[in-house]
């Protein structure tokens, strides 16, 4: 033996399991063994792998350092049970840590074992019974799986049954192995046969001394491989008795140990501490084992019979189960263990107001230490799949209970969903606990689960979006390529007209990613969920009538304003030259089927307009806003903490209101128009009026987005929406100013002086929201009357808020065109001061603050932008353009020209 | 050719950056990936990087001889998704051949250009081998753990393909890499072992794996040693990570197998761990710094770059490992 060379069995499964001359013996795991056990065929057979995976997980637990697994049966398909089980051993981390030992005498079984398993195992068993070809070729093909081989003393002639032969084949075994097939002979296990003992058969009597000197032998003569047994066999004669058994198993080991077996298959149950053997028990069985007395068999056998049997417990250590309910609930989710979950869950559901409950604070509880864990590399990913189905488990159990509870429910409607969800974990992503996770709770609360899997390609997730007619898209990843399929996916839902919310979640998603890359793609909702419990909401937030609208617009301009946020603290941010930002410019097919020509043109006014109509079109998230109390609409009156003080606030501002429309305190006014346009070199639109019956061309400058955008997407300028001269296409284009303001001054007066700031403070609000209700009443209008594009709009306030419409009205001094100059060349067209009296102060900002003023636009593909930050050369083209000086157009243009 | 086992021995090699990062600044649009060829193509192809081999064949050797350039020994092939199984997402399965082969030849025609050029410094071509888009061991279906998506025989078959089309093409060495679930690359070796016993032939082989998160194990739930010990069965050049974590984060991982394995040690890390947008910006001064700790604590013998890496992360490499010398491979290895 070459003393320097270390060559150790190394084997595997998700942990390695070295057996080095230090280790101690190897206990392999039997009752995963139909041979074996009859329990285990019994469940196999039955079909009942649930049980058999708990016979696994009790070895491992129980100290198995390798379990073997049996299916040779002459009534199952072994084949198929090798696979089936393996498979299911493999997704039980806490049984798949240790490496597999595949036992079967089919080669077909070993191979198909073999197939399915990532870690090195141990093949049980090939031998030369069928001559040296064959074990030369399965020993080929065990080496290529990469798997350890136990060899049985067994050649062409039959089994070893004594030391000669033992030594014979195991000798003849390892040459082959070692020199012909170059099998690594750290990777041989002998298997010298274990053979019982005081059978009263005299050929027996050396059975248990023969494999121990063979043993002795083996680990003399054959560098580096092992021995093992199945060491039962040895004490078959005293079935039924079993501390007999377990001192004789005992024995034998302590010797065959010492003589180098070092590993074995044993039930550890049915084995006894060799110094715990009562000292006459142990003289009786040792001269059995050793063959020390020609009458040794008889003695035991008298000897046995005055030996008490019993059971030895199994020491599965059950003390959580006296912890308290949650902790117990946590401890099933973290550890993966389903076996008293619906016990447990239905302790919770009888102390819980809902059983809804159970779920929404038992099971999350225990779900987010199983998130933290994950997150923090204390758990893996297979470990958290097994608490997602213990999760599934308890959900599943409390699922008819939802049920009952939701018939009880008399105003429940009968059998329908909330709504119908679409789930899937994008392609090129295999991950899917969080998805499942999401799904499982969203079901829980009433929505009907459409969960296409992993690996989902886009062009399905549309189809099956549009087939199902899904209410919302959850799409779900892990690895970092997912973050850019989710973004095209975002992009073709967009190309698409889609229209349903998209939820965001997986391990790497963020809301910075979200906000910055996927919300800026998507025109409808887009919403970050990365946690189960804010999924409910979220979705109820986005399908419930009542709150649909707001929520998704205030989602909208929340992300809106993270993703500025964001962007502006994000240094590196690169720009592009005014020329290169128009190179890329956003590229509309204009087509004359998407412009329609007004039905009235030229400009209207509407004076004294009755502010009563406005009513429905108030949005009054806002409105809160301005008194400082942040919350949507109309969740916020019953808000935990500001509920109270909005309730009272709302109820004074409806008491005012109706003051304001029965007083007539403020006058509504409006003008508008709506003119012949197009687009002229790339940034300006041509807009052609009339001032006292003569045309005469008006220019709107616009700005162009400059920051370095993605591939594929645009840096687009409000001009981008109107048809370029050339394509010699007439568009047109609109411009309003409309008040509510004509009366706040002097209301406000009144009440300040009477000591009433709230009063003074309410009427400003209520006028602010008055002007812009009647700015989204007057866009209607021209959509579906005085444009008349949108003839066939029935759009409901929500829907409005949430800009459900075709068109768009941006004002000036807002995101997308954030120079107020503009307002100035409104004014002149419109005549706007002349015609209902609204003034621009010296800094462009309008008298009475009460109004608003804008652009229409009415293309199809029109939309809300963010100009962001600007550079100065296009600072420089827009003085030019508008034939004023460079440093006046910089005070304008100074809080979009990023620094340089 | 020299040996490339006797180079190991005498100086750290160095292997290439990420081929996509390179691709991205192209900026390759659906018809650039199409080309004349497959201008008809039923299905969309853009994102199909292998298939640029075939229709943007002068941008792939333009990388590779960057990388080349840059200091690179070795280079891995444009064939990440080479196999049926990764192929079928663009209905381009019967074309896997070809994509193979040339690649390799692409790769190999750059090669042999340079080693003309610098006889004592030979180039040479890893076929890369990736993981296919199908795990083994794992179920896609959290309701049926014991359902498989693809089985071992699949794999085989599938990467015995590949792995023929990479050699013909004139591949000097097979990178098994970014492993993220063993049995699929116990299915590539397996497969790489009957090519060579059918055609009579030795092939060196690197084997990567790839650790996903916190746990520092493997998609599959292997720890580095368990994974090590699941590979070593076959004769290989070299084991080590790749991919998913950044070259800080490698470390423990490097220090496990290094310790505990006789074959050469690779890592090719990504530039940094990715921000919020799944971008990479370490840049190379920094990635060299975290490289020469490799080299300083003797841990590996072949370095390079994965995701966000590019030709300059490749010569801050290549400039920092040459000053020292490789793991010795002859160390006794620690139980």
């Amino acid at each position: 033996m070459i003393a320097t060379e270390q060559k150790y069995l190394k084997l595997s499964g998700l942990e390695p399991l070295l057996i080095t001359p230090e280790s101690n013996f190897v206990n392999v795991g039997e009752r995963t063994n139909v041979a074996g056990s009859k329990k285990f065929l019994r469940l196999i057979k039955e079909n009942n792998y649930n049980e058999a995976l708990d016979i696994a997980r009790h070895q491992v637990e129980g100290g198995a350092q390798i379990i073997d697994v049996n299916m040779d049966d002459g009534l199952i398909d072994g084949k198929a049970a090798m696979v089936k089980f393996l498979n299911l051993i493999v997704a039980e981390p806490d049984i798949a840590r240790v490496p597999i030992m595949i036992d079967s005498s089919k080669w077909e079984i070993i191979e198909a074992g073999l197939q399915v398993v990532q870690g090195k195992c141990v093949v049980n068993s090939i031998s030369l019974k069928e001559g040296t070809k064959e074990f030369i070729r399965q020993a080929k093909l065990i080496k290529r799986y990469g798997a350890a081989v136990i060899v049985m003393a067994f050649d062409e002639v039959g089994q070893a049954d004594n030391l000669d032969r033992r030594i014979e084949i195991a000798d003849r075994s390892y040459r082959i192995l070692v020199d012909e097939v170059g099998f690594p002979p750290e990777d041989i296990i002998f298997d010298l046969n274990i053979f019982p003992v005081a059978t009263g058969m005299d050929e027996h009597r050396r059975n248990a001394l023969d494999f121990i000197e063979g043993t002795r032998w083996v680990r003399a003569n054959l560098p580096h491989c092992s021995v093992s047994g199945g060491v039962s066999n040895v004490s078959f004669s005293f079935r039924g008795n079993n501390p007999v058994r377990e001192a004789m198993h005992s024995v034998f080991l302590y010797h065959a140990i010492k003589a180098g077996m070092n590993m074995g298959i044993v039930n550890p149950a049915l084995l006894e501490v060799y110094d715990d053997i009562p000292k006459e028990l142990l003289e009786h069985v040792e001269d059995v084992i050793l063959n020390r007395r020609d009458d040794a068999t008889e003695r035991l056998l008298e000897f046995a019979e005055t030996v008490q049997g019993k059971a030895k417990e199994s020491k599965v250590d059950l003390s959580w189960r006296q912890e308290p309910l949650q902790e117990r609930i946590t401890r099933a989710l973290v550890k993966g263990i389903d076996q008293y979950i619906v016990e447990d869950i239905e302790e919770a559901r009888q102390q819980a107001a809902k059983p809804l409950e159970v779920i929404e604070e038992n099971l999350m509880t225990g779900m987010n230490v199983v998130g933290d864990l994950f997150g923090s590399g204390k758990m893996f990913l297979p470990q958290v799949v097994k608490s997602a189905r213990v999760m599934k488990k308890a959900v599943a159990y409390l699922e008819p209970f939802i049920e009952e509870e939701k018939k009880n429910n008399a105003d429940a409607s009968t059998g329908r969903t909330a709504g119908k969800i679409l789930m899937a974990t994008v392609k090129g992503d295999v991950h899917d606990i969080g998805k499942n996770i999401v799904s499982v709770v969203l079901a829980c609360n009433n929505y009907e689960i459409v969960d296409l899997g992993v690996m989902v390609p886009p062009e399905k997730i549309i189809n099956k979006a549009i087939e199902e007619q899904v209410d919302v898209i959850g799409l779900s990843g892990l690895i970092t390529p997912s973050l850019d399929e989710m973004v095209f996916l975002a992009k073709e839902m967009e190309r698409q007209d889609f229209e349903v919310p998209l939820l965001i979640g997986g391990a790497t998603t963020s809301k910075a990613h979200t906000a910055v890359k996927i919300d800026s793609v998507y025109s409808r909702a887009v919403v970050h969920v990365n946690d189960a419990s804010r999924a409910v909401t979220v979705v109820g937030d986005l399908l419930q009538k009542e709150t649909s609208a707001r929520y998704k617009k205030d989602i909208k301009l929340d992300y809106e304003s993270f993703r500025d946020k964001f962007l502006s603290r994000t240094k590196q941010k690169t720009y592009l030259t005014l020329q290169e930002a128009r190179a890329n410019k956003l590229r509309i097919d204009f087509r004359e089927e998407d412009i329609s020509l007004p039905n009235e043109l030229g400009i209207q006014v509407q004076e004294d307009f009755d502010l009563r109509q406005l009513q429905s079109y108030i949005d009054w998230t806002p409105f809160f806003r301005s008194w400082d109390l942040h919350g949507r609409y109309p969740d916020i009156l019953s808000d935990q903490v500001v509920g109270q003080q909005a309730t009272e606030l709302f109820s004074d501002a409806q008491h005012m209101l109706k003051q304001i429309f029965e007083e007539r305190w403020l006058t509504g006014r409006a003008v508008f128009g709506l003119f012949p346009a197009n687009q002229i070199n790339k940034d300006d639109i041509e807009v052609v009026g009339q001032i006292q019956s003569q045309e005469e061309k008006f220019m709107f400058r616009t700005l162009r987005q400059q920051l370095k955008k993605r591939d594929g997407v645009p840096n687009i300028a409000l001009a981008d929406f109107i048809a370029p001269k050339e394509t010699e296409i007439q568009d047109y284009m609109g411009c309003f100013c409309v008040t509510a303001g004509f009366g706040t001054q002097e209301k406000a007066a009144e009440f300040e002086k009477n000591h009433d700031d709230y009063s003074a403070i309410m009427i400003k609000a209520l006028a602010d929201r008055l002007a812009e209700a009647y700015a989204e009443y007057l866009h209607k209008e021209v959509r579906t009357n005085h444009w008349g594009y949108a003839k066939e709009e029935t759009l409901n306030n929500e829907a409005l808020i949430d800009e459900k419409y075709r068109g768009i009205r941006p004002a000036p001094g807002y995101p997308a065109c954030p120079d107020h100059l503009e307002k100035l060349t409104i004014w002149k067209l419109l005549g706007v001061e002349e015609r209902i009296g609204v003034t621009l102060t010296e800094s462009l900002a309008m008298w009475p603050a009460a109004s608003v003023s804008g652009y229409y636009f009415g293309h199809p593909k029109a939309k809300y932008f963010g100009l962001g930050k600007i550079k100065k050369d296009q600072v420089e083209d827009f003085a030019k353009r508008k034939a004023m000086p460079f440093e006046e157009a910089k005070r304008w243009l100074a809080p979009n020209l990023v620094d340089s | 050719m020299p040996d490339i086992k006797e180079i190991l021995q005498s100086r750290i090699l160095v292997l290439d950056g990420a081929m996509g990062t390179m691709l991205q600044r192209h900026k390759f649009t659906e018809e650039d990936f199409r080309g004349e060829r497959f201008k008809n193509w039923e299905h969309p192809l853009q994102g199909n990087n292998d298939l640029l081999s075939l229709t943007q064949p002068d941008a792939i050797a333009e990388i590779h001889g960057k990388y080349f350039e840059a200091g690179a020994d070795i280079v891995e092939t444009n064939t990440f998704s080479g196999t049926t199984i990764a192929m079928a997402d663009y209905y381009m399965e019967e074309l896997v051949y070809e994509l193979n082969y040339e690649s390799a030849r692409i790769a190999k025609k750059v090669a042999q250009k340079f080693t003309q050029k610098e006889p004592q410094k030979p180039r040479f071509v890893a076929g890369s081998i990736g993981p296919t888009n199908k795990t083994a061991s794992m179920s896609p279906d959290v309701n049926d753990p014991g359902y498989r998506a693809v089985s071992f025989d699949e794999l085989r078959m599938a990467y015995k393909q590949q792995i023929e089309a990479l050699l013909d093409g004139g591949a000097d060495i097979l990178l098994v890499e970014t492993i993220f679930d063993t049995l699929n690359a116990k299915a590539a070796l397996f497969a790489i072992e009957e090519v060579k016993d059918e055609r009579h032939i030795d092939v060196p082989v690197m084997v990567s794996g790839t650790i996903t998160d916190a746990s520092g194990r493997t998609l599959s739930g292997q720890t580095a040693e368990a994974f090590l010990i699941s590979i070593s069965h076959i004769p290989i050049l070299s084991v080590g990570f790749n991919c998913a974590l950044g070259a800080k984060q490698l470390v423990p991982h490097l220090e496990v197998i290094s310790a505990k394995s006789e074959h050469a040690i690779s890592a090719h890390p990504n530039a940094g761990l990715p921000n919020a947008f799944g971008e990479y910006d370490e840049t190379p001064e920094q990635m060299a710094v975290q490289i020469k700790e490799y080299v300083e604590k003797g841990l590996v013998n072949i370095v390079g770059g994965c995701c966000g890496t590019n030709p300059e992360h490749i010569r801050a490499i290549a400039d920092v490992v040459k000053d020292y010398e490789p793991r010795r491979l002859t160390e006794t290895v620690l139980p």
